[in-house]
């Protein structure tokens, strides 16, 4: 047996083999795939029967079909749906507001001053104290209090109405427009997934077997709003946008505000499918069948204790690693000078009129350059930025990320560095339509092994989302007032 | 369950012992990315989408990965973990699939653990209440393995459907062992357990149906091309599933034959011992 089988020998019985093979089929005919499959339901529907007893009567009330009728009902399928988005958005805005103000008052208020007492009582020299205290810490201690509590909110509820059945017939709603804009139908599939996470909704597109179908999926992904941009969402729509309505009004229209612009970024899905599958990735639309399960009552607190450690836990650490080093990298852009004037001034100075002409302005652009990597610090940035040219708050120093004792003073920050409410729905509108976090872009390059799919997939929605805030502003502009 | 229980401890003697050792099929799964350091048995979790994979899983391991009701939840594999009666099992959660036979990344990934893996026992997640549907799945599973347990999951909604599924006579139809039982509060855990153990100990040896190929152009051509495969890979343990493979032109199968991929899985089945093995019942 040592030198019997040669690696020439065994190479053309293989050959040979596959040569019989090859023969056979021919043989078999084209109709043998079908036979197969055939052969085994056959074999599978006997079987069956064997084992199982049918109940005598059909059930005269079936209650997953009577609320299958509601919720997939061309009636009452499309209300009811963003009916149930929007009140889970309301629990969480609401919800979020007292637990954020308490743990904003820790962290914040009571350990950040005794960091610094610390750190004076060692002789710690200014800067480094300033890149660990002022930087690295006050940049987790926001990521936490901001993003904790509506997360915590948010994802066991998402999670409970993924249990108890829901998603798959939020996707048999959707199936019909997917497939109108040449798409997959289980690309809602991956595009629920997205809400929570597009780095996980590129990984789930791996159910569509169709090259075609999953890159549409994988580059449309994006215009899911993952949770790193709701609390972008979630904060401005409360400050600026709940603000226009009297106070008892607030909370819902602020959730409003979020459902509609978690609403245009699935018309953008189905708009961008649609353009692609006409004109990058051309083809055939494939038919797939979507079972939907059975109503299962969830398991309340089981859900709530796994989402909370699998989803809240998980995001949060991946939001605190990457808030860390932009922390740092905030403060020294704010505090290395050169002429008297810092990094990040002369990069706010320089992206500013692009940043005014779509409706933004530099300290935004600025803020979305830091947060490539991750999405959750564009506010915190955003603020420090603002407080940095502004020049208010006097009682920190340049680049420090301060205690916000109220949303007003929040605002009256952001309205200082310019914000208006042109620019507070621009954010919105940006926050939805720009380029994907740099997980994501990774993920997609690794799914797709193609740098030019990576490559479009983020410089796509960027494009867009330029041209969406720019004919945003010149419309308000021309129509409302300055802005 | 309980009057045989105690067939089960009963030893058999097995003549194959590289077969049933623990490590005689390391080196595929290494490839495959399963690091076997700390295992002795590899279980891998095979079913249609949506049937509670992961939350067996979950059951089995502690772990506490999220279970969703959506099919197609898992995509990646999950692996895992547990320890039973001294043996140490780790378990592979594949992703939900209604066949093995179309080109999609999930079917391939569930199909290539499956077939190149080897792993010691596969556990066929099924629901309860689509038993004819799910059955198209565990066929083909047991077309590539002989060595498989299945999980009659859901059994609660069953019960709500009034559905009564005689569980020994489907174990005795498919020749494996069955497990009625519900992942999500662990009733028929410690069964399903027992029955994982008895498989890949060898102390239950499992008889699979096979698919009866009634039409005589298939069988044809399986009566052509199966002696081949067996004569060119003697040992192999599933020459007519490859043969049905390589007849539906599966390159994926010529590419493993061609690659000598398919060479390596000939190591000797345990041999099914006449009066050896022990009744199925026992653990339905």
């Amino acid at each position: 047996m040592t030198t019997a089988i040669l690696p020439t020998d065994s190479a053309t019985v293989v050959d040979e083999l596959l040569q019989t093979a090859e023969n056979l089929r021919w043989e078999a005919g084209p109709d043998f795939h079908e036979h197969l499959m055939e052969e085994i339901y056959e074999d599978a529907a006997r079987l069956a029967d064997r084992a199982v007893v049918w109940p005598d009567e059909e059930p005269r009330f079936d209650l997953d079909r009577t609320i299958d009728r509601v919720v997939t009902s061309r009636i009452f399928g499309f209300p009811l749906m963003i009916l149930l988005f929007a009140l889970v958005f309301w629990i969480t805005i609401v919800g979020a507001n007292i637990p954020s103000q308490w743990l904003s008052n820790i962290l914040i208020g009571t350990i950040y001053p005794l960091l610094h007492e610390g750190a004076d009582a060692i002789n710690m020299p200014w800067w480094l104290s300033g890149v660990l205290i002022d930087g690295m810490y006050l940049a987790t201690a926001w990521v936490v209090s901001v993003m904790l509590p509506p997360m915590a909110i948010f994802f066991p509820l998402f999670s409970l109405l993924e249990d108890f059945g829901y998603l798959p017939r939020v996707s048999f709603n959707l199936d019909n427009a997917f497939r109108k804009a040449g798409a997959h139908g289980k690309q809602s599939l991956s595009m629920m997934m997205g809400f929570g996470c597009n780095a996980a909704g590129v990984v789930a597109t791996r159910v569509i077997d169709s090259p075609r179908e999953r890159l549409i999926a994988i580059i449309t992904n994006n215009f899911a709003l993952c949770n790193g941009r709701w609390p972008t969402q979630i904060l401005i729509a409360t400050l600026f946008i709940g603000a226009l309505v009297p106070a008892y009004f607030a909370g819902l229209i602020s959730a409003l505000a979020v459902v509609f612009i978690a609403v245009l970024g699935v018309v953008f899905t189905f708009l961008v499918s649609w353009s692609l599958s006409r004109t990058m990735l051309k083809g055939q639309v494939s038919t797939f069948s979507l079972e939907l399960p059975p109503y299962r009552p969830p398991q309340v607190l089981r859900t709530i204790g796994t989402s909370f450690v699998d989803r809240t836990l998980y995001v949060l650490w991946r939001a605190v690693v990457f808030a860390m080093p932009a922390g740092a990298v905030i403060w020294l852009i704010s505090n290395v000078t050169i002429g008297g004037t810092s990094i990040a001034e002369y990069m706010i100075n320089f992206l500013n009129p692009f940043g005014i002409l779509i409706g933004l302005n530099g300290i935004i652009l600025v803020a979305y350059i830091v947060a490539i990597p991750a999405n959750e610090i564009v506010i915190p940035t955003i603020l420090m930025l603002s407080v940095l040219v502004t020049g208010a708050h006097a009682g920190s120093g340049a680049g420090v990320m301060f205690q916000l004792d109220s949303m007003q003073e929040t605002k009256a920050i952001l309205v200082a560095g310019g914000f208006t409410l042109l620019t507070a729905i621009n954010l919105m509108l940006f926050s939805l339509v720009h380029n994907p976090c740099s997980t994501t872009i990774y993920t997609i390059y690794k799914e797709t092994s193609s740098k030019r799919w990576a490559a479009v997939s983020a410089l796509l929605p960027l494009l867009m989302g330029f041209v969406l805030t720019f004919v945003v502003a010149q419309l308000w502009r021309l129509f409302i007032g300055p802005g | 369950m309980s009057t045989d229980e105690k067939t089960l401890n009963r030893p058999v003697i097995d003549s194959s012992a590289c077969a049933t050792c623990p490590m005689h099929n390391a080196g595929n799964l290494l490839k495959l990315g399963v690091d076997m350091t700390d295992w002795d048995y590899v279980l891998a979790l095979a079913g249609n989408p949506n049937t509670g994979k992961s939350t067996v899983f979950n059951a089995l391991t502690g772990l506490r990965q999220h279970t969703g009701n959506w099919p197609g939840k898992t995509v990646a594999r999950a692996e895992g973990g547990y320890s039973y009666n001294g043996n140490r099992y780790k378990i592979v959660d594949l992703p939900g699939t209604y066949s093995l036979l179309s080109t999609s990344l999930d079917e391939e990934v569930a199909r290539d653990f499956i077939l190149f893996g080897q792993p010691d026992v596969t556990v066929i997640i099924v629901d309860a209440t689509r038993l004819e549907r799910n059955l198209n799945l565990v066929l083909q599973v047991l077309e590539i393995t002989d060595r498989a347990v299945l999980c009659l999951n859901l059994i609660d909604e069953a019960r709500r459907y009034n559905l009564e599924i005689d569980e020994r006579r489907l174990a005795r139809d498919l020749g494996i062992p069955v497990v009625p039982c519900v992942a999500r509060t662990g009733e028929g855990l410690p069964e399903l357990l027992k029955a994982i153990e008895g498989v890949a100990t060898g102390e239950i040896v499992c008889r699979p149906y096979r698919l009866k190929s009634e039409s005589p152009g298939i069988r044809h051509a399986l009566d052509t091309l199966v002696p081949k495969i067996e004569a060119a890979y003697p040992g192999l343990p599933n020459a007519r599933w490859v043969a049905l493979r390589l007849l539906d032109g599966d390159q994926g199968i010529a590419q493993a034959l061609r690659s000598g991929a398919i060479g390596e899985l000939n190591q000797p089945a345990p041999e099914p011992q006449e009066g050896a093995s022990i009744p199925l019942e026992v653990v339905a």
